[in-house]
């Protein structure tokens, strides 16, 4: 595995002034693999990528991107490595002085060059994808509901087909029917498209049909990582619970009675 | 008393770091300022904003700045019957001083806090790390064109403001204190010197990067949601505002 890592992430630390987020974080995730990261609400998922996204600079550890280390990188080729990146933020991070097809094919207009005309043509086809007509292409995304925004900013991710995509609650907030579309669109992007995906999930459901490979992260760590099939027998307590989505079990939510 | 001092050096302190900060800020801007690729549509869209957006506002000033100045030069000067100087005085401080000092103060209050309420939102929801994400420097995109069109587009309106507030002046002048028109506007030129005008367009063009650069250094470091917007917003205007004052007292004695 090690040997055909896509990502390497090796011992990452990272911490707001005294709170612990990431304490020695060790992942791989394999060339064209799609690997679901799960673990409870504030556990540090969505800093996690924000750090292999060079978004946030971690206290310790290293990234490697194609095995090459991607931390302290000089800023023209964070740019250059940012090309192979695509980034569905949790809460979708469309410009909103931007129209929506405007939003989809930005990566297309500023990043590579392509002509307007062309661009325009390609977003409104991952516009469909999202099952987002070409009428929807021409509104602010202040005009759209919190779901067609989501699929709209994941329209954006996919846009300029990168080798390594990375959904942050991709279906949080969707229907279950246009959830599972997402789905089948992120499975489809691997394997049609090669790509390599890191998405982020609460959703149990969806997280078997994405992944190859599952990994929990609990307390600032990555607890269990495995492939998807054994994540039903993985003899891990936390686990069990977090999949089963019991209250009782070793991960105390800290909560007070009413 | 020690920890009066302490307390005093911590301030101190906090202050030399704030102004570190700054000063890197600027300097990251203006190097991304020299290298491509250059936005220059956005630049256009921002001059637009800038300069044509803000001449009603700025005119109305102006034009009322050049009729009170008018009247007090007149109240002042006329009892030691020096009502001849007052067209001087009128022009000479409107485009040495208040043309360019009051325009910009109004421009800190409608761009700098516009700025830093855009780029702050775009900071908080996450849209500057998209453009990151998209391959879009982000200092290229949001911060240079501002920089570049503050800097550019309030000399343009400081000039235009300068025309009005003379205009101001002419008009309380000629219909109010009983000037001749044609001697009035013969004091105006005579007396002018093109360096009265550059001088005030040098600080006007200072005084548009600060606005910018206020504006996008508090939204962009802007963090915590709709209310650290609002508090980005209220610093961008203030330090903008305090620095035009400061600066205009340092360029004054320097280009007097
Ligand atoms: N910019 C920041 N400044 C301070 N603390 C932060 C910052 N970003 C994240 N945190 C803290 O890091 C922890 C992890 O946040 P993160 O957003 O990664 O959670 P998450 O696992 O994505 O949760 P969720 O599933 O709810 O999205 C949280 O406790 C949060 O308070
Ligand atoms: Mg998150």
């Amino acid at each position: 595995m090690a040997a055909a890592s896509k990502i390497a992430v090796r011992g990452l630390k990272k911490s707001f002034g005294r709170k612990i987020v990431l304490d020695g974080i060790d992942l791989d995730v394999g060339e064209r693999e799609s690997l679901v990261v799960i673990g409870g609400s504030g556990s540090g998922k969505s800093v996690l990528v924000k750090c292999i996204l060079g978004l946030i600079e971690p206290d310790g550890g290293s990234i490697a991107v194609g095995g090459r280390e991607a931390i302290g990188i000089p800023s023209r080729e964070r740019e250059k490595l940012m090309q192979k990146f695509g980034m569905l933020f949790q809460g979708s991070a469309l410009f909103d002085s931007l129209s929506v097809w405007e939003n989809v094919a930005f990566g297309l207009i500023q990043g590579r060059g392509t002509e307007r005309a062309r661009a325009k043509e390609i977003a409104l086809q991952k516009l469909g994808a999202v099952g987002l007509g070409p009428e929807v292409g021409e509104l602010r995304p202040s005009e759209l509901s919190g779901g067609m925004q989501k699929r709209v900013a994941l329209a954006r991710a996919i846009a300029a087909e990168p080798e390594i995509i990375i959904f942050d609650e991709p279906t949080t907030g969707l229907d279950p029917i246009m959830a599972d579309v997402i789905n089948d669109l992120i499975v489809k992007c691997v394997r049609e498209l090669g790509a390599t995906a890191i998405s982020i999930t609460h959703d149990m459901v969806s997280a078997h049909k994405i992944a190859d490979r599952i990994a929990m992260i609990y307390k600032g760590r990555i607890i269990w990582a495995g492939r998807k099939e054994e994540i039903d027998r993985s003899g891990n307590p936390y686990v069990d619970q977090f999949i089963h989505g019991r209250a009782e079990g070793p991960i105390k939510m800290e909560v007070r009675a009413l | 008393m020690l920890d009066f001092l302490a307390r005093v050096g911590r301030v101190f302190l906090s202050f030399l770091a704030a102004a570190g900060r700054l000063a890197l800020f600027a300097l990251r801007a203006l190097s991304h300022c020299l290298r491509p690729p250059f936005y220059l549509r956005l630049v256009g869209r921002q001059m637009i904003d800038i300069g044509y957006y803000s001449l009603p506002v700025v005119g109305l000033t102006a034009l009322f700045t050049g009729v009170v100045l008018a009247l007090q030069t007149n109240t002042g000067f006329s009892r030691f019957s020096a009502e001849g100087a007052v067209a001087t005085v009128v022009v000479l401080s409107v485009t040495r001083e208040l043309g360019p000092v009051i325009a910009s103060l109004m421009v800190a209050g409608r761009i700098g806090a516009a700025m830093a309420a855009e780029i702050g939102t775009m900071r908080v929801t996450d849209q500057i790390d998209a453009l990151s994400t998209l391959s879009t420097n982000p200092f290229k995109y949001l911060v240079v064109p501002r920089l570049v069109a503050g800097t550019i587009a309030v000399p343009a309106l400081v000039l235009v403001a300068d025309i009005i507030g003379v205009f101001g002046g002419f008009l309380v002048a000629t219909y109010k204190l009983g000037f001749n028109p044609a001697g009035y506007l013969g004091q105006t030129a005579d007396y002018l010197r093109s360096d009265d005008v550059i001088s005030g367009l040098i600080k006007a063009a200072v005084f548009g990067f600060i606005i910018a650069l206020m504006g996008c250094y508090h939204g962009y470091h802007s963090r915590g949601g709709a209310e650290g917007v609002g508090t980005a917003t209220t610093y961008a205007v203030v330090s903008a505002s305090i620095l035009i004052l400061l600066f205009d007292s340092a360029l004054t004695s320097v280009l007097f």
